[in-house]
């Protein structure tokens, strides 16, 4: 399956553009999600240790299942205030 | 209540947000621009923010707020977008019939929003570079 992810601050900027769309195995995990985004878009791989991954606008652990319908985001260190 | 703005923050109309005739305390945080961040020296800042989620996550750290501690009013209200020196990126207003618990609200809210609201800065320094600000990452 496919999955868009949003992308915002330094991960927007290494890829150039606020969405990408990651190739998963159907029930893939968010710690499967996070080694697909490593190997397809190696810009982040170094910044994927540090953040935190967003479905449907709660922060999840590595163990939560991804389905197409949810709204994933990568959410680097933040920095408001 | 609770808002993001691309418009400069007013303050007083903050204030009057959480004024009330039970307050006997009101305590208002201002995070403003600073020039200088470790010897660098800032021009000026942008902000950007996952909209859905830091409005989600705000109102959250509302209602936990007024869960933790006997308050009149809250008021949280965040500056997106681009800031100079010495502008609120984000005021923070709470009042309370006493003043412990609205400086303990006020620190609380602060301290918590740094940590979970989607929101992040980008630094444009004096010498023309750039750099989102990520604590604890080395980008």
């Amino acid at each position: 399956m496919n999955v868009a992810v949003k992308l915002f601050a330094v991960a927007r900027q290494r890829i150039g553009s606020s969405t990408i769309e990651v190739e998963l195995p159907a029930g893939a995990t968010v710690a499967k999600l996070r080694s697909a985004l490593a190997e397809q878009f190696p810009p982040l791989a170094d910044i994927l240790p540090h953040t935190r991954i967003a479905v449907s606008n709660e922060y999840v652990t590595d163990t939560t299942t991804i389905t197409t319908t949810t709204e994933i985001a990568l959410i680097p260190p933040v920095s408001g205030g | 209540m609770i808002s993001l703005t691309q418009e400069p923050i007013d303050p007083s109309a903050v204030l009057a947000q959480v004024a009330s005739h039970d307050a006997g305390a009101v305590v208002l945080f201002l995070g403003t621009t600073r020039e200088f961040t470790q010897g660098r020296r800032t021009a000026s800042l942008d902000y950007e923010c996952y909209p859905q989620m830091a409005e989600q996550k705000l109102a959250e750290l509302e209602a936990e707020t007024r869960r933790r501690w006997p308050l009149t009013g809250c008021s949280i209200i965040h500056r997106l977008g681009h800031l100079e020196l010495g502008e609120a990126s984000i005021a923070i207003a709470v009042s309370s019939p006493h003043r412990a618990a609205a400086f303990a609200a006020g620190q609380w809210l602060i301290d918590t929003i740094k940590e979970v609201v989607p929101i992040w800065k980008c630094e444009n320094w004096a010498d023309g570079t750039t750099e989102w600000v990520h604590p604890g990452m080395e980008s």
